[in-house]
C-alpha cells in the first residue's frame, strides 16, 4: 500500500521529501488534477512576462518523481475520500487504497459575484495553464484589466504590461497589498507599477463586466461609476481553500482543512498542508490559513516525516511572508504588520523616498514580531532570524534593528552559541 | 556532514576570509583581478564578517538539515543534495525573487544585484577546503562534522 | 601635514603600497592599531601615514594581496660616527616631550653577544658520536638543591637511597617560558604558555601578575613569581605552582622596579593581581622588606613554610657587575634555584638609557656565577638558571655548557608566536595581540594556535640539542652540564675566555 497524496503542487513536494527522508522503500502515489509535473507557481508570472521560458518553471528536475519511487497520475481529479476503508476514489471511478493519506489540494480562485462574469474574457492568474491561456490572449487583445490589488493581482498586472498590453488595477482596499503591507510600502509599490505605466484605481471595485451583445468583454464599470475599457479581465481577489473533498468525507474543517502541529487532521492517517489547510500560526498562535509558498512546503515536509515515522515531528508554526520585486524594487514583509491599536504594539519606520527605502518594524513584548522591507532588502533574513527564533530583544538591540543594522551577534549569547556553534561531537 | 563553523571568541574581524571566498568564486582565481575587475561584473563573496564592539564573527550558509531557503525557493534553484546533505543552488533557475533571502534566519544568503540572482555558500565545491577556513589566520574557522 | 616636526620627518620606516595591487580590501586599516593605515574618504581608497608606522610588519603579513613592504626610511642623515640616527632620534624625541625615553623588548644596541663567539666541540674517531634516532639521549633536568653526597642501604630488592633530597622540579627539557606577568602580556598568551608547557612537561613563569584563576589546573607546570610589588600573591596563588620565584632584578632594567599603566588593568588583570580596575599597578625598585642577605633569608623560609617545603624556592637576579657575590649568598640564603637575566633580557616596558646602558651579558655572568659557586662548594646546593637572549638552541646549548641548568625563553617564545619586536610592548597596543589587553587585539593570539607554537619551538630546540649532544658523543644534558671545555672562544681576548673559562679554538 502506498502514500497517497492528493495535488502536485509545492506542499506535495514537500511531502515527498519529508517522507523520503525517513522512509526510501514505500511507495508514493501522488494525484492531481493538473496535467504537467510539479512547477513553481509563483513562476507563473515570470513566463508570462517572458522572463523564463517553460524549461524552467519546473520545480524539480524531470528525475525527481522516479529517483524517489513516486507514481504520478496527472490530470485526474479525485471525488471523494472514504477515511473508514482507507480509499480515495477517481473522478473517473478508480478506486485507490492509502496507507496515509495527505490532502495537498490548495486553493481555487475565488469569483465574486459580479455582473457579466460569466462567459468568456474573463481569467484567473493562478495556474501554468492560465499564464498560457493568458500569453495566448495578449497576442490579440490590446487593454486589460485585473481586478485585485493583492500580489497576485500586482504579479499579473506587471507580466501582462511587459506584454505590452495596457493595464489598470481595481482594488477595492485604500491602497495596493493592503495584507502584507501598510500605506507608505504599498504607495511605493504603487508608485512603481504607476510609473512604467500601469493604471491602478483605488477604494473601488468592479460592478459590471461590461459585453457586447456577442459576449465579447469590451470594459468595466466601477462602482465609482468609471468606465474603464477593455478586452479581458483578470479575477485575482484571493483563493479559498479546496475543502470539498475533506468536508464530504467528514473531515473538520474551518476556513481550511483543520490541522494540529504535526499536520494530522481530525482523521488518523489522513494529513493536510498547503494552501488548503489551517494550521498552527507562529505569532497568533492559533489556527491560520496562510497561502503562502514556504508554509507550504514545509508543512508539506513536515506532513511527509509524520506520515513516514513513530516520531512526531511537530511543525513550528506557520509565519506569513512574502517577498516579491516589481519592476526590481525588491520587497519583503514577514510576520505580524499592521498590528491594531489595542494590539500594544510598537511600530517603528524609516521612508527614504528618495532611494525609495522604507523599512518597518513591530515589535510586542521585547520581540520583533514583523517587518516590512521596501527597496533595501539585503538584511531581510537576518530580522527574519528574530521573529523565527523569538529572540529577546534588549533596548541596544532594538536601537541597532530600527537603524537598519541588525547582525547575528545581537542575539543572545546563547542562542548564537546553540545554532552556530553547536559544541563539536 | 562536514561544515564550516565559525569561532567568534578567536576571530579577528581581519576580512581576510571573505577575501579568499571573492578568490575562490571568481574566473580569475586571481586575488587582485577577483577584487578589482570580476567585482565590477557582479562577483561578491558568500561570506559575511560581522562585527560589534570587541567582538567579530565570519557567518556563511550553515547548510541547515532542514532549510527554510529549500522551502522557500520558488524555482527549484535552491535543494538539498541528499548524498552531501549540502544545501545546494543552481544559479540557471533562480529568477531572484529574494524569498529564500527574506526565509533564511541566519541571514545567509545575499543578493547579487548585477545578475538579479542571489549568492549563498556552496562550501567551495570542487575544493577539499573551503577557502574561508584555508584563508583564516588564526583558526577562527573550521571545517569538520558536529 | 603642511608642517611635521623634525621628530616625525626622519619617521622610522616607510611603508610601500603598490597601487596596482591594491584592492582596497582594508585588512591593513583593521590590522594597524597604530592607525598609520586608514581609509581615505577623500580620495575613496586605503591610504596610510609613515610617521605613524612602528615597524610591526603586521600589515605587510596580512595583506591579501602582497601589496606592502614596510622600508626603513631611506631618508639619510649625514654620516656620523658619534651622533648615529639612533641619539638623534632619541634627542628630537625627547625635545618634543621631555619625558624619559621608553622601550619595550631586549636592548638592541650593538654590544658583544659572546654566544657568537664560541664554538661547539664534536667527536671525531677517539670518541664515537651518538646518533640520537638510534639511541636514547637524556634531556630530561630536574632543577632544585642537590645533596652533597647520597647515601644506599642494601636491601633485599636492591640498593635504596636514604639521603633526603629536596624538593625538584621536573623539566623534560632544559627550557621554560619566562617570566611575562598576565597584564604585560594577555591572558590569552599566558594560557598558551600553561597549556604547551604541560604539553612538553616543561615550566612556564607567571611573571609578577599573579594566577588567573582558569590556569590553576596548569599547576604543575607553573613557576608562580613573588615580585616587590607582591601583585597576586597569596597562600593558595604559592600553592599553586611546582615552584616559587623571587624577583629581585630583571635584566632589561635592573635596579628599578616596574609600571604597568592603568589602562593595562581590566576586570580580569584587576582580580588577579588584586588592585584595582584602571589605577597603575607599581612595584616598587627593591623589595622593601629585603634589604640583605638575611632579610632574604627570611622570605625565602616564609615562603618555604607556607608551602611546606613541597617546592622549590628560586631567586631572580639581573645580571650585574656583582653578581657572582650576590648569588652566593642567595644560596647560602637558602634558594633552590638561582636566575641570571642577562642585559638582553626582554621587558614589557624600560627607560630606554637604562635598558641600553645597564647590566652585564648574561655569558659573562653565567660563568662567573657558576665559577664562584663551584669554588665556594656550594654550587649542587642551587640550580642555575639563566634568562635574556637566548635566540637558538646553540645559544642554549653553550649556556649549559659554561654552567646553566635550564634556560628561560621570553623574547624567543614572543617571537615564535609572532612578536617582531617592534618594541612598542609599553603603548598596550601590540597589534600581534601579546602586549596587549585590548579585548580586539589580544583576540589575534588563538591560544591553542600559539601554544601549538611554543611547543613546535621547544620540541624543535630539544631536537636541536639533542643532535648536539650525540654530536659531541654525549648521550645526557647532565654531561654537558659546565663542560667548558666543549666551549672553544673564537676571536676573544684573554680576560673574557678567562672569565669563561674557555681556551681559544685552536688550543
Ligand atoms: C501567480 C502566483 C504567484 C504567487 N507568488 C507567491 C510568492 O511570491 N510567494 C509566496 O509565498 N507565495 C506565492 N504564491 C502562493 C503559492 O504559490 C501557494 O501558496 C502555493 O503554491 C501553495 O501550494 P500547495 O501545494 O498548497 O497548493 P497548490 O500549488 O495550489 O497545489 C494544489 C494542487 O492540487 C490540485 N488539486 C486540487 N484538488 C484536487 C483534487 N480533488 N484532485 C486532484 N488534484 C487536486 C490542484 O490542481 C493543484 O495542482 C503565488 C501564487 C500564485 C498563483
Ligand atoms: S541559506 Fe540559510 S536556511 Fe538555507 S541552508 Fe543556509 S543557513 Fe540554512
Ligand atoms: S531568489 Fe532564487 S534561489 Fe532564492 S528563492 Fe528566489 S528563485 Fe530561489
Ligand atoms: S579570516 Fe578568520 S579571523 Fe579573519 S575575519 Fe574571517 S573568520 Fe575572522
Amino acid at each position: 500500500m502506498s502514500y497517497v497524496i492528493i495535488g502536485n503542487g509545492v506542499a506535495s513536494v514537500g511531502a515527498i521529501e519529508g517522507i523520503r527522508k525517513v522512509d526510501t522503500t514505500t511507495p508514493i502515489l501522488v494525484v492531481s488534477e493538473e496535467d504537467t509535473p510539479t512547477y513553481g507557481r509563483p513562476l507563473i508570472s515570470y513566463f508570462l512576462a517572458g522572463k523564463i521560458g517553460l524549461d524552467r518553471v519546473s520545480l524539480r528536475p524531470d528525475e525527481f518523481y522516479e529517483k524517489n519511487n513516486v507514481e504520478v497520475k496527472l490530470d485526474t481529479r479525485v471525488a471523494a475520500v472514504d477515511t473508514a476503508a482507507k480509499t480515495i476514489t477517481t473522478e473517473a471511478g478508480e478506486v485507490i487504497e492509502y496507507k496515509e493519506l495527505l490532502l495537498a489540494t490548495g486553493g481555487v480562485p475565488f469569483m465574486p459575484p459580479i455582473k457579466g462574469i460569466d462567459g468568456s474574457g474573463v481569467f484567473n492568474f493562478t495556474t501554468l495553464n492560465h499564464a498560457h491561456m493568458l500569453l495566448d490572449l495578449s497576442k490579440r487583445i490590446h487593454r486589460v484589466v485585473v481586478v485585485g490589488g493583492g500580489l497576485i493581482g500586482l504579479k499579473a498586472a506587471e507580466a501582462l504590461r511587459y506584454n505590452g498590453l495596457s493595464t489598470a488595477i481595481v482594488e477595492l482596499g485604500s491602497r495596493v497589498l493592503s495584507a502584507a503591507f501598510d500605506d507608505v510600502a504599498g504607495n511605493l509599490v504603487a508608485q512603481q507599477l504607476e510609473d512604467k505605466g500601469i493604471t491602478i484605481c483605488c477604494g473601488t471595485t468592479v460592478e459590471e463586466i461590461l459585453r457586447t451583445e456577442q459576449g465579447e468583454v469590451i470594459g468595466v464599470r466601477l462602482a465609482n461609476g468609471q468606465k474603464l475599457a477593455c478586452e479581458a479581465v483578470v479575477v485575482a481577489i484571493g483563493v479559498v481553500p479546496s475543502l470539498d473533498l475533506a468536508k464530504d468525507a467528514g473531515i473538520a474543517v474551518n476556513r481550511g482543512i483543520k490541522v494540529d502541529d504535526n499536520m494530522s487532521t481530525s482523521v488518523e492517517g489522513v494529513y493536510a498542508a498547503g494552501d488548503v489547510a489551517e494550521a498552527p500560526d507562529m505569532i497568533a498562535k492559533e489556527g491560520r490559513v496562510t497561502p503562502i509558498w514556504p508554509n507550504a512546503f514545509s508543512q508539506g515536509y513536515h506532513a511527509g516525516l509524520n506520515m513516514a515515522s513513530e516520531e512526531a515531528s511537530p511543525h513550528p508554526g506557520g509565519l506569513p511572508m512574502n517577498a516579491i520585486s516589481f519592476y526590481g524594487l525588491p520587497t519583503a514583509s514577514l510576520g505580524h504588520v499592521n498590528p491594531s491599536e489595542d494590539e500594544n504594539c510598537e511600530v517603528f519606520t524609516f521612508t527614504d523616498e528618495e532611494n525609495g527605502v522604507y523599512r518597518k518594524l513591530v515589535f510586542r513584548d521585547e520581540k520583533l514580531i514583523g517587518y516590512v522591507l521596501v527597496g533595501e532588502v539585503d538584511f531581510a533574513g537576518l530580522y527574519t532570524g528574530f521573529i523565527r527564533f523569538g529572540l529577546d530583544i534588549t533596548p541596544d538591540v532594538k536601537e541597532e534593528l530600527i537603524a537598519g543594522k541588525p547582525s547575528a551577534l545581537l542575539w543572545p549569547e546563547e542562542e548564537f552559541d546553540t545554532k552556530w556553534t553547536p559544541a563539536a561531537e | 556532514m562536514r561544515r564550516v563553523y565559525p569561532n567568534k571568541d578567536v576571530c579577528i574581524g581581519c576580512h581576510i576570509c571573505e577575501v579568499a571566498c571573492l578568490t575562490a568564486h571568481s574566473a580569475s582565481n586571481d586575488v587582485v583581478i577577483a577584487a578589482k575587475e570580476e567585482v565590477a561584473t557582479g562577483l561578491q563573496p558568500c561570506k559575511a564578517v560581522y562585527d560589534k564592539g570587541q567582538l567579530s564573527v565570519a557567518l556563511s550558509c550553515r547548510h541547515c538539515d532542514n532549510p527554510s531557503c529549500v522551502s522557500a525557493c520558488i524555482s527549484g534553484a535552491l535543494y538539498k543534495d541528499q548524498e552531501t546533505g549540502r544545501t545546494c543552488y543552481n544559479e540557471e533557475q533562480c529568477v531572484g525573487c529574494w524569498s529564500c533571502l527574506m526565509a533564511c534566519p541566519y541571514g545567509a544568503v545575499r543578493r547579487n544585484v548585477t545578475k538579479g540572482k542571489i549568492i549563498k555558500c556552496d562550501l567551495c565545491e570542487g575544493r577539499e577546503m573551503p577557502a574561508c577556513v584555508q584563508a583564516c589566520p588564526n583558526n577562527a574557522l573550521v571545517y569538520e562534522s558536529r | 601635514m603642511l608642517f611635521k616636526p623634525i621628530s616625525q620627518n626622519f619617521s622610522d620606516f616607510v611603508i610601500d603600497r603598490e597601487n596596482d595591487r591594491c584592492i582596497n580590501c582594508e585588512v591593513c586599516v583593521r590590522q594597524c592599531s597604530y592607525e598609520a593605515h586608514y581609509w581615505d574618504d577623500a580620495r575613496q581608497c586605503v591610504s596610510h601615514d609613515h610617521t605613524k608606522c612602528v615597524g610591526c610588519h603586521r600589515c605587510e603579513a596580512f595583506c591579501p594581496t602582497g601589496c606592502l613592504t614596510i622600508k626603513k626610511n631611506p631618508a639619510d642623515f649625514r654620516d656620523n660616527a658619534l651622533w648615529t640616527p639612533t641619539y638623534m632620534k632619541h634627542v628630537y624625541k625627547q625635545g618634543d616631550t621631555g619625558g624619559i625615553l621608553l622601550s619595550g623588548m631586549g636592548s638592541p644596541a650593538d654590544k658583544p653577544i659572546y654566544w657568537d663567539n664560541l664554538q661547539l666541540d664534536a667527536s671525531q674517531v677517539t670518541n664515537p658520536s651518538i646518533d640520537p634516532l638510534r639511541e636514547p639521549m637524556e634531556l630530561t633536568t630536574y632543577l632544585g638543591s642537590k645533596p652533597d653526597k647520597v647515601s644506599f642501604e642494601e636491601t633485599s630488592d636492591g640498593p635504596k637511597l636514604t639521603t633526603k633530597i629536596g624538593p625538584q622540579l621536573k623539566l623534560n627539557y632544559p627550557l621554560m617560558f619566562s617570566a611575562m606577568s598576565f597584564g604585560s602580556i594577555n591572558l590569552n598568551l599566558h594560557k598558551a604558555m600553561a597549556m604547551a608547557a604541560t604539553e612538553l612537561g616543561i615550566a612556564y613563569n607567571t611573571g609578577e601578575g599573579g594566577l588567573h584563576p582558569d590556569l590553576y589546573k596548569y599547576g604543575n607546570n607553573t613557576i608562580v613569581q613573588v615580585a616587590s610589588g607582591r601583585f597576586g600573591v597569596h597562600k593558595d596563588y604559592l600553592n599553586a605552582g611546582s615552584a616559587v620565584e623571587i624577583k629581585i632584578g630583571q635584566g632589561a632594567k635592573p635596579g628599578i622596579g616596574g609600571h604597568l599603566p592603568g589602562e593595562k588593568i581590566d576586570e580580569e588583570v584587576s582580580k588577579t593581581r588584586m588592585c584595582p580596575v584602571g589605577s597603575d599597578a607599581i612595584s616598587p625598585a627593591p623589595h622593601h622588606d629585603i634589604y640583605s642577605i638575611e632579610d632574604l633569608l627570611q622570605l625565602i623560609y616564609a615562603i618555604k613554610e607556607s608551602t611546606e617545603y613541597k617546592v622549590p624556592v628560586s631567586v631572580k637576579i639581573a645580571a650585574v657587575h656583582n653578581a657572582p657575590a650576590i648569588a652566593s649568598g642567595i644560596v647560602r640564603a637558602g634558594a633552590d634555584i638561582v636566575v641570571i637575566d642577562g642585559f638582553r633580557g626582554g621587558t614589557g616596558a624600560a627607560p630606554t638609557m637604562i635598558r641600553d646602558n645597564v647590566g652585564i651579558p648574561m655569558e659573562l655572568a653565567l660563568a662567573a656565577v657558576d665559577n664562584r659557586l663551584r669554588d665556594e662548594g656550594i654550587r649542587n646546593h642551587a640550580s642555575l638558571v639563566v634568562a635574556g637572549g637566548i635566540r637558538c638552541s646553540a645559544d642554549a646549548i653553550k649556556a649549559i655548557a659554561l654552567g646553566a641548568d635550564a634556560i628561560y625563553i621570553g623574547t624567543a617564545a614572543l617571537v615564535s608566536v609572532g612578536c617582531t619586536l617592534c618594541g612598542r610592548c609599553y603603548t598596550g597596543k601590540c597589534p600581534w595581540g601579546i602586549a596587549t589587553n585590548e579585548a580586539r587585539l589580544k583576540k589575534r593570539q588563538n591560544p591553542e594556535v600559539a601554544a601549538k607554537r611554543l611547543a613546535n619551538l621547544v620540541r624543535a630546540w630539544g631536537h636541536e640539542i639533542q643532535e648536539m649532544l650525540g654530536g659531541m658523543g654525549l648521550n645526557s644534558i647532565e654531561s654537558l652540564r659546565g663542560n667548558r671545555d666543549k666551549l672553544r672562544g673564537l676571536g676573544l681576548n684573554e680576560t673574557e675566555l678567562d672569565i669563561l673559562g674557555v681556551k681559544h679554538a685552536g688550543r
